[in-house]
């Protein structure tokens, strides 16, 4: 299409605004981070205070909540994406009774907030004793991770190429095998996509963890930061600091991964 | 779901057994229903009964319900979340279409970056964007700093202190994750639409405006539904962007359903009414969610 030179220079003044707009804030709490954390911290001078960063780490616990974080996001990750993979499968290439009553059960997942559930699983998880343990913290959000992960994995299974599983049915390969060796390593990266938004969610999510452990056992990353903004008031760059901490590992995976999560955000959403 | 045909298709005989599928489902299933499906089954249940959270419950039948929509506090929080469905939704959904029409009348070099640029705040955790804001917010904040360096301090004030302007201070925090998540919605739908289309709409004689309203606009219907359904739940199920920036205050000028659910259940020990407001929530959510699909359908 021809446009006027000037039209294209207004494109690239949008495009630079909104950059500005969306970095501004993120530049304000990386900047406030490698602040002096006092004045007279700021009177002693050095242009960049690396040291808030261990301070925060110390002084706001960030090691433990991090740990914590890292135990959570890996059973979540393993399990959800498992299950998910096992449960595509079926819902995409076999045939079975109840398939599409079950299905449409998986998709009500996605949908139903956090909040319709939160309340009576954390008084029955009370009673089972599951509360304020990894388990209590990590299994429901394995559950909401399952109903998207199904969803995703069969939208993957039913676009998989019917001719080859086929051709390794004839060579006699089981419905277990055809899986692991051929679908598994053909769909990486659909696979690849699903463990990133897992990790993603789950590392991010406040709800859970903060009802789920209401004594503080299992407190992951963002509500450390949360009760340190709490504790923490007296300046802000340790609070910074630990923003920056807690919001790292993500956006770190997220510039070298770009692709997949930008997809599996919008391609998830356009549900059928 | 056009799963009947295609089904048919793929027939295939990988579950030679009857009860292989099940076995695939089984993991999924137990996980699944037991931490997610039971709980809503409860949550029904839990609604009906009157319990502090310790002692005995008594059977109240739909009493709670029947508080839901007469309480003033939780009937204000969830007029505050249709207030923040116009700032997480219907704002960035306005500036998604009109930044995404210009950008998608010529080829832009670079558009890669940016749009990874746009979408950096979908993968940062909102009590991150919340601490961040509250710094920018703050009495000695940096948009206070701002208003002064440009003499206009007469508009400073305590933005997130303020029964007017902290519903909106907090609506916009949405608009900023939300917007960039608009923008990359609608270029994508909008790269999808055939130049001649608008070749053919130029030799009509019509300019960038009617270009605008007979050929994209009716294109990216879909992504609209796309955009409107992610960001009207991201809206009504706000949680952590209140807790860690206002807590519902000042006063009770800024809580939400899903504030006051965990305030009722955990804190004031009203766990049947805080069931019953989950319900009324994700009815809210099904119900909006559904008519946006519908009117998005019928292209």
């Amino acid at each position: 299409m021809k446009v006027s030179a000037l039209e294209r220079a207004t494109n690239y003044v949008v495009l630079i605004f909104f950059a500005l707009v969306v970095l501004g804030p993120i530049g304000v709490i990386v900047s406030l981070a490698f602040g002096p954390q006092s004045a007279s911290v700021a009177r002693e001078g050095g242009g960049i205070h690396w040291e808030n960063f261990a301070d925060a780490w110390v002084i706001g616990r960030f090691s433990e909540y991090m740990a914590s974080s890292v135990i959570v996001a890996v059973i979540v990750v393993v399990i959800a994406v498992t299950c998910s993979v096992l449960a595509g499968y079926a819902f995409g290439v076999m045939r079975f009774r109840g398939s599409g009553i079950l299905f449409a059960l998986f998709l009500l997942g996605i949908m139903v907030p956090t909040e319709a559930f939160i309340v009576p699983l954390y008084f029955d998880m009370r009673s089972v004793g599951l509360t304020n343990t990894v388990w209590g913290v990590a299994l429901p959000q394995a559950a909401m991770s399952i109903a998207f992960g199904t969803y995703w994995m069969r939208a993957y299974f039913r676009s998989s190429s019917l001719a080859i599983i086929e051709a390794a049915r004839l060579d006699g390969a089981g419905s277990f095998r055809i899986l692991c060796q051929i679908l598994v390593p053909m769909g990486r990266p659909a696979i690849l996509t699903l463990v990133l938004l897992t990790f993603m969610w789950t590392w991010n999510e406040f709800l859970i963890p903060l009802v789920m452990s209401p004594s503080g056992a299992v407190r992951t990353a963002p509500l450390g930061l949360a009760f340190f903004q709490g504790q923490y008031t007296q300046g802000t760059a340790l609070l910074a600091a630990g923003a920056v901490l807690v919001a790292l590992p993500v956006v770190v995976v997220y510039i070298f991964l770009q692709r997949h999560f930008i997809s599996g955000v919008i391609e998830g959403a356009v549900r059928e | 779901m056009s799963s009947g045909i295609a089904s048919g298709r793929r027939a295939t005989r990988l579950s030679g057994r009857a009860w292989v599928p099940y076995a695939y489902l089984a993991p999924a299933l137990l996980v699944y229903g037991v931490f997610l499906l039971f709980p809503i089954v409860r949550a029904a249940q839990f609604s009906l009964f009157d319990w502090d959270g310790l002692g005995e419950s008594t059977f109240v039948g739909l009493d709670n319900y029947v508080t839901v929509f007469q309480d003033g506090q939780l009937l204000e929080a969830f007029g505050h979340a249709f207030v923040l469905i116009f700032f997480f939704s219907i704002l960035p959904l306005a500036i998604g279409l009109l930044v995404a029409a210009v950008l998608n009348r010529s080829t832009v070099k670079g558009l890669g970056f940016f749009r990874t640029v746009l979408f950096l705040p979908q993968v940062i955790a909102m009590v991150v964007v919340a601490v961040a804001w509250r710094q920018i917010y703050a009495p000695d904040g940096v948009l206070n700093g701002t208003l002064r360096a440009f003499g206009l301090g007469n508009l400073t004030r305590p933005w997130l202190g303020d029964y007017t302007f902290t519903l909106p201070a907090v609506g916009f925090v949405g608009t900023w994750v939300a917007t960039g998540l608009v923008i990359v919605l609608m270029l994508a739908g909008m790269g999808r639409i055939p130049r001649e289309q608008y070749e053919a709409a130029r030799l009509d004689g019509a300019n960038a405006v009617r270009e605008f309203f007979a050929v994209t606009l009716p294109a990216v219907r879909g992504e609209i539904t796309v955009a409107l359904t992610l960001t009207i739940i991201a809206a009504l199920k706000t949680f952590d962007l209140v807790y860690v920036t206002t807590r519902g205050g000042p006063g009770t000028s800024t809580t939400v359903p899903s504030y006051e659910i965990y305030r009722r259940a955990f804190e004031i020990g009203d766990v049947g009414l805080a069931a019953a407001v989950g319900i009324v929530l994700t009815i809210v959510v099904l119900l909006i969610t559904t008519v946006i699909n519908r009117i998005g359908d019928r292209s």
